[in-house]
């Protein structure tokens, strides 16, 4: 079995390698856009794949698939992530952490370290790209989706810690790949090993997809849009290399360094967005009303409130990953007794990534009327491509740089630094969930490890060059195909996490589980 | 139960002052020495995936170390001389660690060193001395 799905999944990494290697370009065209051609040519099927419309419908399955999933964690746990919100902001600030276990992993790391691999682009470019395409009205539906999300987190996250290997050295190992496997053996289910490869798989395409490509094609057009055009791959080689020391080279000054710029960045990104919001505070009002209104009737977008909705949940699952099970990676390190503690901390993160950042983006691009309607009907003007006419021309991290740039002209320039501070820690983040993946399918070993790390550097540069459509239709493809293999698991092992959830309760309403401090 | 005198150390040179200092007032009055080292730590510091993966480990590798390399030898030859000697390795903020160990053994006094910072580079980084005579819970003496 286990040999079976291996061989399975080498071939068809074998083969995804060789669509990217064998096509030859046919006439003479840029680097930029023969690595653009091939890679639309060749990710092509499995984005129409993902992104399929159920027969009858213009609704994609993959979204329902989402929406559901978070709806029913959230009834099946009553409503958890409203019930446990003060806990969890206790367990983060360490009140209930034994003073013993000081130097060991903290909640407060653990969802730091999460967070970072999901703050940024999804933030600042997702959001634009989500209102561009699915009016106002798409933030209403993100707000949603990062709210029922908390749930998704949660299960996912408990199950990470519950089932992580801790090696005889003291390093530990969680996700996904480990609760499919370990948890259903336990619940004595079949198809646990082969839900974790197939897990691996999409993980691993995942982290060269939106943990990658998306994240360096955004930093280039950042970075272009303020120094002048100059060809992609020129950011990707640079950035490519950066990654490498990082990663390869071990150079960790450089990680660290990132490490303690970006919460900074994420700070100044929130505090710049909340005085636009302060400083337009008569226009909130109406922003929200265009936000409803746009929920509910599309204002005149492509598709609707059917599109505004797709949008909204597409791109909120891509901010904050929720039930994607890539935080499930990260959050396994934590030190606890009670894997449980970990969901509620976990469940935090689609609050602060969504319901708090994604929205501030929105209501600056509303506020600042980045979105341009027709004065008569009040309806969005929608341009050829089917998106709404934006005030400056401009797409993706453009259009957030021109909402900032309208209220502080000097704001792009620090939007750059920002983008590209992201768009590294994000790709770092990335490179581990996707080592994990590939370490798991492939065994630990450092020509492995070696095999994934340099795989990975090449398509930053193959990302910085294509254009945005086909890198972020691939990128959220690859997500959401996690997403499916995840979730189907959840599915079996929530009864598993319940467990866990009300006998942990119990003992902490009865002064069990006492607090520290 | 015996007085106990609790000595920050780290191995550094205004430790050593400090230990011969309380040596001396063990010698005089009785009493017994409790070596304290305090390894660095914020459970509100970022680290990355990888980090997070080995701290535990690291975490072993640094208390292991902290024990065999510096305190085992220095205890050893404290109670070489006769005088009654314990030891404790904690991570944490190093002056507040020092304070709760003070409560916690019910301590007489706390021996520290002091490095002899400028103003300014104190200002900067905060000063362990400077901090435990505002905070210390017992009477706190800095050896220059």
């Amino acid at each position: 079995m286990t040999r079976i799905s291996l061989s399975t999944a080498q071939a068809v990494l074998a083969a995804m390698a060789a669509m990217f290697l064998s096509s030859v370009p046919a006439r003479a065209q840029t680097i930029d856009e023969t690595v653009n051609q091939i890679f639309a040519d060749s990710t092509g099927w499995f984005v129409s794949f993902i992104f399929a419309s159920i027969p009858g419908t213009s609704i994609a399955w993959i979204v329902v698939w989402l929406v559901v999933a978070a709806t029913v964690f959230t009834l099946y746990f009553g409503f958890i992530q409203f019930r446990v919100i003060g806990h969890s902001l206790a367990l983060v600030s360490g009140k209930y952490s034994d003073p013993d276990d000081a130097g060991e992993v903290s909640h407060f790391q653990a969802l730091a370290t999460a967070l970072s691999g999901t703050v940024g682009l999804g933030n600042i470019a997702g959001v634009a790209v989500a209102v561009s395409i699915g009016g106002a009205g798409a933030t209403f539906w993100m707000i949603l989706a990062g709210l029922l999300g908390m749930a998704s987190k949660f299960t996912e996250c408990t199950l990470g810690v519950k089932y992580r290997n801790e090696y005889p050295d003291g390093r530990v190992s969680g996700g996904p790949m480990y609760y499919l496997t370990k948890g259903f053996a336990e619940r004595g289910l079949p198809g646990g090993k082969f839900l974790a490869v197939l897990f691996s798989i999409f993980c691993v395409l995942g982290a060269l997809g939106g943990g990658n490509m998306f994240q360096a094609n955004q930093a280039h057009q950042q970075l272009s849009g303020v120094f002048g055009e100059y060809p992609g791959w020129i950011t990707g080689v640079v950035f490519a290399a950066i990654v490498f020391a990082v990663i390869v080279g071990g150079i960790k000054s450089i990680a660290r360094v990132t490490e303690k710029v970006v919460p900074f960045m994420g700070v100044l990104y929130v505090g710049t967005a909340l005085v636009i919001i302060l400083m337009n505070a008569d226009m909130v009002g109406s922003a929200f009303g265009q936000i409803f209104n746009g929920a509910f009737t599309g204002n005149g977008i492509v598709g609707g409130v059917i599109g505004a909705l797709i949008q909204g949940f597409r791109r909120a699952a891509f901010s904050n990953e929720a039930g994607v099970g890539s935080a499930a990676i990260a959050h396994s390190a934590v030190r606890t007794k009670e894997p449980i503690t970990e969901g509620f901390v976990s469940l935090l993160e689609p609050f602060i990534d969504t319901v708090v950042i994604c929205t501030m983006t929105a209501l600056v691009i509303i506020i600042t009327g980045q979105l341009v309607t027709d004065p008569e009907t009040g309806l969005y003007v929608i341009n050829e491509a089917g998106q709404v006419t934006t005030a400056t021309g401009a797409t993706g991290v453009g259009l957030t740089s021109a909402a900032f740039e309208s209220a502080f002209s000097w704001f792009p320039y620090i939007l750059v630094v920002a983008v590209v501070l992201f768009a590294f820690s994000t790709m770092l983040s990335w490179s581990y969930y996707g080592l994990k993946a590939w370490t798991f399918m492939f065994g630990e070993g450092q020509v492995q490890e070696l095999t994934f790390k340099v795989i990975f550097c090449v398509f930053i540069v193959i990302g910085a060059a294509a254009s945005l459509g086909p890198v972020i239709d691939f990128s959220d493809a690859a997500i959401f195909a996690m997403a499916v293999v995840n979730i189907a698991g959840l599915y079996f092992l929530m009864p598993i996490v319940k467990r866990e959830l009300e006998s942990y309760l119990r003992r902490l309403n009865s002064g069990e589980i006492r607090r520290f401090k | 139960m015996s007085a106990k005198l609790i000595v920050g150390y780290d191995g550094s040179a205004a430790s050593d002052r400090a230990l011969d200092f309380a040596m001396g007032r063990v010698k005089l009055q009785g009493g017994t020495v409790v070596l304290v080292h305090v390894l660095e730590w914020s459970p509100y510091s970022f680290l990355t995936p990888s980090e997070l993966e080995e701290r535990h480990k690291r975490r072993t590798e640094e208390l292991e170390r902290a024990e065999k390399a510096l305190i085992a030898p220095v205890l050893e030859k404290v109670r070489a001389q006769g005088i009654e000697a314990e030891s404790k390795i904690r991570y944490g903020h190093i002056a507040e660690t020092i304070c709760n160990i003070a409560t916690e053994l019910g301590a007489v006094q706390i021996v520290i060193g002091r490095n002899g910072h400028t103003t300014l580079g104190s200002r900067i980084f905060g000063s362990v001395a400077g901090h435990l005579a505002q905070a210390s819970p017992v009477p706190c003496t800095i050896v220059p």
